[in-house]
């Protein structure tokens, strides 16, 4: 079983993102790793492996720096990974997705792809959508179950309101990862060791012969949301503090 | 005038609230409501009085369109050429957002996901970058623009029209790449936590499981939703579903009340859209009272009930 995970190089969530120019980030001072939805992809896909054989290959396309968010991975238990390099970290999703099946094609097709649901930086939501349509395979994203037997995958994934819906699909196939479809392992030292010594392939945009300034969805500006500057705090007893309260949200506030 | 298509989303046969403010966004367009899911004369009031110039029933000659995403997806796509539609909106739900991407994939057009701004002459829209700690403004060039909206981002504004309803059944069949077994109703009647208009949340404070029944009663009252801190998930006190923050659902409610959450960057990831935040929590200097609107220092023990008794 060949399974590819697509693994995007982000910013730790807890970072601060502290903005340059127009639509620039200092990205030399923060910490960055795998966006946190790819993790349950990669675990899912070790886990697959362990039990059926064959190879959990990680595919990320990113800035040259991304290399050691794959190192990462490869220390949960992927075999080797490709690295298609680009100077931006906000590629166009389409591009994105273009350039993961380039690579993909080249390296020999999977059974199955994992992507995490999103990622945590642009929030585009829609890469493995695209992927899937560029490769002509079923898609289910929000994945919280999984079992993959004889040639089919049987997902199970939350459709709003609590409610939930099982569906079945053929491999090969996409499947968004989210919270819920297992525990990601933390890799042990030896792991990591021997993640150092495990391969990546890199290439650019332009090997795979994709125009990175060709996306249709420009990003012209990106600022902070405003903060709060702190609560007005309601004194008195839990009476006092309730009845205010109320009176603030219904008078003043109206969102009562 | 510039036509936008509107997918609109139903429930009990009523136009859903976080539609229409998906409505208002396309303000200033000859906006065509789509629906798929209900009987277009019992929304017609509605839709018209938010802006509908158009209400059109959608159906699809290869099947039930509501029994499946990608034929669903087929036959928006058709219904974009057919109304000659220059963007066509839906809201971020969680169906919304799928059937989107899907969209947006066959079309292989742009598409912005999640927006809580947009200018539909100028072509931008506003969306959150880095789990809400950002805000880009994105410009797309494209014939078509797809986009959805965060549910409640954008607050409903009435615009009458005409509201004319028609039909039409786009002649496209299912792809077949997905069967769906078998759904599993979660707990009946309990409110979305992405499209509740006010949620309540419950952190680590509340001990266990059984005590977000407090939590339940206090929203019963007031028709929200309850959510959940990562901390209070990862103790096992609420399932993921309820999770809100950054591993978990974004909301946008215009009012969130946050019970014994400490307020780590990651939850208010989730929830800093919030129109109006109050946080109610036994320590004072609790990170969340440096970045709400509204604080009571109190044990939600105390504070909850009082609330619920008085609302």
């Amino acid at each position: 079983m060949k399974i590819f995970v697509c693994v995007k190089h982000v910013p730790d969530t807890a970072a601060t993102i502290k903005i340059e120019g127009d639509t620039g980030f200092k990205d030399s001072e923060i910490k960055f790793v795998a966006s946190p939805y790819d993790e349950y992809g990669i675990e899912e896909a070790v886990k697959l492996v362990e039990k059926n054989g064959g190879e959990v290959v990680i595919v990320t396309v990113g800035k040259p720096g991304a290399d050691a968010t794959i190192r990462s991975a490869l220390a949960m238990g992927a075999e080797r990974g490709i690295l298609v390099t680009t100077d931006s970290q906000f590629l166009d999703a389409t591009l994105t997705a273009k350039a993961l099946k380039a690579a993909m094609e080249k390296d020999g097709m999977p059974d199955i792809i994992f992507t995490g649901k999103g990622s945590v930086d642009s929030e585009t939501f829609q890469t493995q959508y695209r992927l899937a349509g560029y490769l002509g395979m079923p898609v289910v994203n929000d994945v919280s179950k999984l079992t993959v037997d004889g040639g089919k995958a049987v997902a199970e994934l939350e459709v709003g309101g609590g409610d939930k819906q099982v569906i079945e699909m053929n491999l090969p196939c996409v499947i968004g990862a989210t919270k819920g479809l297992n525990e990601p392992r933390y890799p042990k030292f030896p792991d990591i060791m021997k993640a150092k010594k495990k391969k990546i392939e890199q290439m650019t945009l332009a090997d795979l012969g994709i125009d990175g300034a060709a996306g249709a969805v420009t990003l012209e500006k990106l600022e902070p949301v405003p903060e709060r500057s702190g609560a007005k705090m309601i004194e008195g007893s839990v009476e006092d503090q309730v009845t205010e309260l109320i009176r603030i949200l219904k008078e003043d506030e109206k969102v009562l | 005038m510039a036509r936008t298509g509107i997918l609109i989303e139903t429930e009990n046969n009523a136009v859903k609230d976080t539609s229409l403010g998906v409505m208002t966004a396309a303000k200033g367009q000859e906006i065509i409501a789509l629906v798929t899911d209900a009987d277009p004369a019992g929304l017609k009031d509605k839709l018209a009085e938010f802006g509908a110039a158009k209400i059109v029933k959608l159906a699809a000659s290869g099947g039930d369109i509501t029994a499946s995403p990608d034929l669903l997806a087929e036959a928006l796509a058709a219904a974009v050429k057919e109304f000659d539609l220059t963007a066509l909106l839906g809201t971020a739900s969680v169906p919304g957002k799928d059937l989107f991407a899907r969209l947006a994939a066959l079309m292989d057009l742009p598409l912005v996901s999640d927006c809580v701004g947009l200018d539909l002459a100028a072509k931008t829209a506003r969306k959150s970058h880095f789990s809400g700690k950002t805000f880009a403004t994105l410009k797309v060039d494209a014939p078509v623009l797809l986009a959805t909206v965060r549910p409640n981002a954008i607050e409903a504004e009435p615009a009458p029209a005409a509201g004319e309803t028609a039909e039409f059944t786009a002649d496209v069949t299912d792809p077949g790449k997905l069967v769906i077994k078998e759904v599993k109703k979660g707990d009946a009647g309990k409110i979305d936590l992405t499209e509740a208009p006010i949620i309540i949340t419950g952190g680590r404070a509340i001990k266990a499981a059984e005590n977000y029944k407090m939590l339940d009663d206090c929203a019963a009252k007031i028709g929200a939703a309850v959510g959940a801190s990562r901390a209070a998930v990862d103790a096992g006190y609420a399932p993921h579903s309820m999770q809100v923050g950054q591993t978990g659902k974004t909301v946008s409610p215009r009012l969130y009340i946050a019970c014994g959450v400490s307020g780590a960057v990651q939850h208010f990831a989730g929830m800093k859209t919030s129109k109006v935040i109050v946080a109610i929590n036994e320590d004072k200097d609790a990170p969340i009272f440096a970045k709400c609107d509204y604080g009571i220092v109190g044990d939600i023990f105390e504070v909850v009930p009082v609330l619920t008794e008085k609302l």
